[in-house]
């Protein structure tokens, strides 16, 4: 019993992160009904950027509150991100905004290698693994015979709150109303006098500074390394999709269901079949339920 | 010689004459081993730049899963070299198991083909990558092939002159097949799915024999790759793979053949080149990879028809099809009385 609720608490911990980034994915697709496939990789350009920024935080002032280090990590790699996200949209896909649907697919998915292969080539990041500095004290609390660690703790909770907070601006605030009102109608919205455009990325800033948090949580529990947005990038794309993709509670609902999934998979079978489990059941899916759990169905206008 | 000679003959001719060029040349020593490999390269590349061709180019789908099909060719046509047919006769039986991977392949087209019914777009692109990672995993699990570590222990069977051969019967067979009756059909998909079905083009026949054949094409392309490194695994089979074959098709150009010959010798010569370039100027071999991404982001923003865009070479047009043979026919029917009579 205790086993799985153990393991229950480790899909938790993943699911999380799967969540946070298939946020970015689903916020995306809503809006612009284009697969934004290079957000993986913008996920793992995050997670370097609080890398090297907590390295040199605690390099500088040595001995720093540790939650003042921890939140200005995660405000540097929100804003970094974002910032990228914002010149990835701005220079790569908004050109293409007229173009078929399928040219934004395939430069969204060269802009993710591009990323993958400039770390690699780029020496102060290069391909070898990487560990960020602890940031948070880790300390191991045993409540009857289960292992919770603070780690755990903060990135199960800094999760909940932040998509909480994400579900509260896209559905209270006059930015979330444009948000929901372009993914409704792309031609009637602009005569309303809404800054599509601004819009569009503030959508993208919002999605990379949330995959943001999920990096620099994601990176306090595990190493980092410029190829790791490819897996987890196609597990939270997964996720998304699962849930329904282009529908916010859904894309959450879908990264416990990956996240289970991840944790659950080597209990049964040897954990090299994660992959297979996680793309069989998107395949699966796809074909007897192509709009996921919470996704409407479409009606295909001639 | 007169001029209608070299229009029947001419393309032909050339090809023969070609063809004892590529058993001589590497035989003697005239084209050192590492133009012979590249050569090599460009022709298997031009093969898997067809073979994609088809489904993105002409048909409209989008397939990113190209890799998985290669990977099916490739391990199949191994596996029955290596384990199957004694080594003697390898080099006899090569084609066999060559087609053998390509029927393989196509099976697993089958298989992508169905989805394609109820999806396109981006769900089908989904699909096809769902595809191509499902088979890398089943790939690294099956042990007895060796599993991550790869598969190896094939002689060094693909030739010069075998991937001459190969080119030629591809291009040929994917020529044919888009300037078919049934070809009009696959690009009438590409221009609009449901009109097609209106007049009466059997869409789903159309999209399970274009992935079939255009898996095919990919399978023979493996089994040429792998006959070729002798050494395969997994992880040549990934997603980067497919990217390549993607930006091969969109360098050249979409729903082109002479457009994918241009593009697949374009790329593979600019990849091959900034080695050496890097090389001499210094800069770690690291950077070559960053520039087929970036390549393929300003060819989609500047160029997304590519360079050769539904354009096509007047050779690899068929003769009755060609401009001044269709401005023929057109005379031909007005010259007949009326002309509408001619027409129903």
């Amino acid at each position: 019993m205790e086993f799985y609720i153990q393991q229950t608490l480790n899909a938790l911990q993943v699911g999380s992160v799967y969540a946070l980034i298939a946020l970015g994915y689903t916020m995306v697709y809503g809006i612009l009904t284009m697969i934004n496939f290079a957000h993986g990789d913008i996920f793992m350009v995050s997670t370097y950027i609080a890398f090297f920024f907590s390295t040199m935080l605690l390099g500088a002032l040595a001995g720093l509150n540790p939650i003042l280090a921890f939140v200005a990590t995660l405000l540097v790699a929100m804003f970094g991100t974002a910032l990228l996200a914002v010149i990835i949209e701005r220079l790569a896909y908004k050109p293409l905004r007229t173009a078929p649907r399928i040219s934004a697919v395939i430069t969204a998915l060269g802009v993710g290698l591009f990323l993958e292969n400039f770390m690699v080539a780029f020496k102060p990041v290069g391909p070898a693994p990487r560990f960020l500095p602890a940031l948070i004290p880790a300390i191991n609390y045993n409540i009857g015979g289960v292992t919770v660690s603070t780690i755990q703790i903060v990135i199960i909770l800094v999760s909940a709150l932040v998509m909480i907070l994400l579900d509260v601006i896209v559905r209270r605030t006059m930015v979330g109303m444009a948000m929901r009102a372009i993914s409704w109608d792309k031609f009637i919205v602009p005569l309303m006098g809404v800054p599509v455009d601004r819009i569009i990325s503030l959508t993208f800033a919002l999605g990379a500074s949330i995959a943001a948090v999920g990096g620099t949580l994601y990176g306090m529990a595990y190493t980092i390394d410029p190829y790791m947005g490819i897996r987890i990038g196609w597990w939270a794309f997964i996720s998304a999709v699962v849930g329904g993709i282009g529908n916010i509670r859904g894309a959450m609902i879908g990264g416990f269901i990956l996240g289970f999934v991840e944790i659950f998979t080597p209990v049964f079978l040897p954990s090299t079949y994660r992959d297979f489990v996680a793309f069989s059941l998107l395949l699966v899916l796809l074909i007897f339920r192509p709009t996921g759990i919470l996704g409407r169905p479409m009606a295909q206008k001639v | 010689m007169n001029r209608v000679f070299w229009n029947r003959w001419g393309l032909i001719l050339i090809l023969l004459l070609i063809f004892p060029l590529t058993i001589l040349l590497p035989r003697f020593g005239i084209i050192n081993p590492y133009i012979d490999l590249v050569l090599k390269y460009i022709g298997i590349n031009i093969i898997l730049t067809v073979s994609l061709n088809l489904v993105n180019g002409y048909m409209g789908e989008f397939s990113v899963g190209h890799a998985g099909f290669m990977a099916i060719g490739a391990y199949v046509a191994s596996l029955l070299t290596v384990w199957l047919f004694p080594r003697a006769a390898g080099p006899f039986l090569f084609p066999v198991a060559l087609l053998a991977g390509g029927v393989a392949a196509g099976i697993a087209g089958l298989g992508i083909a169905f989805p394609s019914f109820r999806t396109r777009g981006d769900y089908l692109a989904i699909v096809t990558l769902a595809f191509n990672m499902i088979i890398k995993s089943v790939l690294e699990n099956l042990d007895a092939i060796g599993g991550p570590r790869g598969f190896m222990g094939m002689e060094k069977l693909t030739t010069l002159w075998w991937v001459y051969i190969w080119v030629i019967i591809t291009v040929f067979l994917a020529r044919n097949y888009v300037f078919s009756n049934f070809g009009r059909g696959v690009l009438s998909i590409r221009e609009d799915e449901i009109a097609s079905g209106l007049v009466s083009v059997n869409t789903r026949q159309v999209k399970v024999l274009t992935f079939v054949f255009s898996a095919f094409l990919a399978g023979i392309a493996g089994g040429l790759f792998a006959h070729e490194l002798q050494f395969i695994n997994p992880r040549s089979f990934t997603i980067l793979k497919s990217t390549d074959m993607l930006v091969m098709v969109y360098l050249g150009g979409i729903g082109s053949l002479g457009g994918s010959i241009l593009g697949a010798t374009v790329f593979t010569v600019v990849m091959e080149g900034l080695r050496t370039v890097l090389q001499q100027i210094g800069i770690s071999q690291e950077w070559r990879l960053v520039v087929a991404p970036l390549m393929l982001i300003l060819l989609m923003i500047f160029r997304p028809y590519g360079i050769m865009g539904l354009r096509e070479f007047r050779f690899l047009i068929p003769r009755k099809e060609r401009p001044e043979a269709l401005n023929e026919f057109r005379k031909q029917i007005h010259a007949s009385k009326g002309g509408k009579e001619a027409l129903t």
